[in-house]
């Protein structure tokens, strides 16, 4: 048999690899895990294929919002370290097929969403895609040092768009797991880019470390620490969760409060120094997990 | 400038995406066939 001619659209044919690698898969379980809680918090039960199926849609979403944002970002990613081996920097695949890949993934995930769930959930997703695309990636990311602040709303929406898949609506309890995460990001973030500011500061982007110092970073960190664990804490005296929410809350969100005031403390400059920072940003994503954990176990220990 | 792919990778490369999409779709349409069902059941 004869093999037909190779057709060469470009220098580069990607591998499915550099295509998944193009999704963050890594800062996508933490977006499928809150979903994942958003859903099964909420007081109806959902058929278990319309809840996979939900939970995929906002796997996919953030998949597509994140390739996406490494193709507007790749000549960023390029002078990171951290981001220098990403498929688009490092050459194995061309910027057009990952626009096509990640406008593709974004509206196949919105429109599952909707066959499978409702209007309103796949609403949702549709601006958590655009929020983090256009708001974050191309609007705020390069021009302001509070580019996260407002940015994280975007990794903020998947417990409200797993809870409103399941109910075909939005009440108080998925806006304060909105608001958990919207204030979290702060504090998580800075706390890295404290040990990494040379990386970012080499790419030009304006994270606050470069842009206003250390220490008043550390203590806009520890002031946003604050209002997150207000937040944390009020479904139980609110009467939304029960009491195995409530103590868990309470003990997650004291030792936040210590590890971030712990980060207040610390004076060092070098990274190889920045033991509570480092600290506080594994922390912080442990602490996430257990807390939206413990959000579902209550749920589903004391309905 | 990136240096072309020899032809034999550019084969490899094509056919692992290829057989990834052809996996892919076929979950699609086991999942549609299960969201309808599931829809099914819930309008009885």
């Amino acid at each position: 048999m004869t093999s037909l001619p190779i057709e060469r659209p470009s220098a580069v044919t990607a591998e499915w690899r550099d295509l998944f690698a193009l999704t963050k898969p890594r800062v996508m379980t933490l977006v499928v895990f809150t979903g994942l809680c958003g859903l099964l918090a909420a007081p109806v039960p959902v058929h278990p294929v319309l809840g996979f199926t939900a939970v995929l849609c906002i796997a996919l979403g953030a998949g597509a919002a994140g390739a996406l944002n490494q193709w507007y970002e790749a000549d960023l990613d390029k002078k990171m370290k951290r981001t220098a081996g990403r498929p688009l920097p490092a050459g194995r695949m061309e910027p057009r097929s990952a626009l096509h890949f990640g406008v593709g993934l974004s509206a196949f995930s919105v429109v599952l969403m909707d066959i499978a769930t409702n209007h309103l959930a796949a609403a949702i997703l549709a601006v958590s895609i655009l929020f983090y695309v256009v708001i974050y990636t191309v609007w705020l990311k390069r021009r302001t040092a509070q580019n996260i602040v407002i940015g994280g709303a975007a990794g903020a929406f998947p417990p409200l768009i797993g809870w409103a898949a399941a109910t075909g609506d939005v009440t108080l309890l998925p806006v304060l797991l909105f608001a958990i995460i919207f204030l979290w990001t702060p504090p998580h973030f800075w706390a890295l880019s404290l040990f990494v500011k040379s990386d970012y500061a080499a790419a030009g982007v304006p994270m606050m470390p470069v842009v206003a110092g250390l220490q008043s970073t550390r203590r806009q960190a520890f002031l946003y620490t604050l209002p997150m664990v207000a937040a944390a804490i009020a479904p139980w005296p609110l009467g939304l969760t029960g009491w195995i929410y409530g103590a868990a809350s309470i003990a997650l969100n004291a030792l936040f409060l210590l590890f971030a005031a712990a980060v207040l403390a610390n004076k060092a400059t070098d990274p190889a120094k920045m033991k509570p920072e480092k600290r506080l940003f594994g922390y912080s994503v442990l602490y996430l997990f257990a807390l939206f954990g413990a959000l579902v176990i209550d749920a589903r220990l004391i309905p | 400038m990136t240096d072309p792919l020899p032809d034999a990778e550019v084969r490899r490369r094509q056919a692992g995406r290829a057989r990834v999409m052809a996996l892919l779709l076929g979950l699609f349409v086991v999942l549609m066939f299960a969201i309808t069902i599931a829809k099914m059941t819930i309008n009885q």
